[in-house]
């Protein structure tokens, strides 16, 4: 390896650990749902190494302990990340257009809104090595918070998971906050975003939406708007 | 809860969970090898994760604690935090301890 591949990977592991934080505490609710539901701990684990998102896999394992249908399960959690395909789509052409096929497959794993938001805030082109580095200490946190959650369901104090409930949305925000200060375009795409979400969480009938499809309507609205009105130059190529 | 469950039936719905989370995931960003050159959809793009992660944090933030008021008085600290360009770790972090403090407090109420 060389120092620069090692450096990167390294910079995008210590990138990844405040998400590692909120997922440990996120994928640990997952763990308790499950075992509260008579679910063995191994099947909890592997719905999170192999899902690696949370929306998703919380309702899909919520029709599993339904017992819903196989084609209910799989549309469900369809349509909960179809978002993924718009972020997917982002990165893509934020990589080396010549990055080979089996990269571009394990990067893929690791799109979640979290490491996507993360590693969009890399200057110019993402390096494969930076974007591995920054989804190990997530997948790991995952795993490991759900494997805690569903065998030693009280080992936190309530007061500690309460708060570190909050983690995750903390981390959104030192994504999205400090660039918005002297871009203002992006500061009017972060308000409408977020009173379009709200409106779809309050209002009566927009509320019954799935969450997968609101933040597709928010992402698509916002970014519409702000195209149109704020192109964005063109130099901005390659750093 | 009493569930007996056929396993058979739950590792096939893991497996379809695990296909469909990934289709989205792996399809842009393995097929699409050029650059996109309309000015619209690159701007476009280039806003999707800012509307994508406000519209996750409003209002989901507001009900990631056990309440209310602990989950706005840690929000007002990430605000700031970030605000400052504190980088993730710290507005992180400081969030949490914002909610402990808060619920502490708020236990002697």
């Amino acid at each position: 390896m060389s120092s620069d591949v090692t450096s990167a990977y390294l910079r995008g592991l210590q990138n990844g650990l405040p998400i590692c934080l909120g997922y440990l505490s996120v994928s640990f609710t997952f763990g308790m749902m499950c075992t509260e539901n008579d679910l063995p701990f191994w099947i909890a684990v592997l719905i999170s190494m192999t899902n690696l998102t949370s929306a998703g896999q919380f309702a899909g394992t919520g029709l599993i302990i339904s017992g819903g249908s196989l084609f209910e399960i799989g549309i469900t959690t369809f349509v909960i990340n179809i978002r993924y395909l718009l972020m997917s789509l982002s990165l893509s052409q934020k990589i080396d257009p010549n990055l080979p096929v089996p990269q571009r497959l394990v990067m893929s794993f690791g799109v979640t809104d979290e490491i996507f938001g993360v590693s969009m805030q890399h200057k110019g082109k993402i390096p494969f090595a930076y974007f591995f580095g920054l989804m190990t200490a997530p997948f790991w946190g995952w795993a490991l918070g759900t494997l805690i959650g569903a065998t030693a369901v009280s080992l936190l104090p309530d007061m500690v998971r309460s708060a570190l409930g909050i983690a995750i949305y903390g981390m959104f925000l030192a994504v999205i906050i400090p660039p918005a200060r002297t871009e203002h375009s992006l500061a009017w795409v972060i308000v409408i975003a977020a009173v379009i979400s709200c409106l779809f969480y309050y209002m009566p009938v927009l509320n019954r939406l799935s969450s997968g499809w609101v933040i597709i309507i928010c992402a698509v609205a916002a970014s519409s708007f702000a195209a149109l009105k704020w192109p964005v130059k063109d130099e901005e190529e390659e750093a | 809860m009493e569930h007996g469950y056929n396993y058979a039936y739950v590792l096939i719905a893991v497996a379809v969970m695990a296909i469909v989370t990934y289709i989205p995931r792996f399809l842009p960003l393995t097929f699409m090898r050029r650059k996109i050159q309309n000015r619209f959809i690159k701007s476009f793009l280039y806003y999707v994760p800012y509307a994508v992660l406000a519209a996750m944090t409003l209002p989901g933030i507001l009900y990631s604690t056990s309440s209310m008021i602990s989950a706005a008085t840690g929000m007002i600290a990430a605000v700031f935090l970030a605000y400052k360009d504190k980088g993730l770790l710290v507005v992180a972090l400081g969030a949490v301890f914002v909610v402990f403090v808060t619920e502490q407090l708020m236990a002697f109420l």
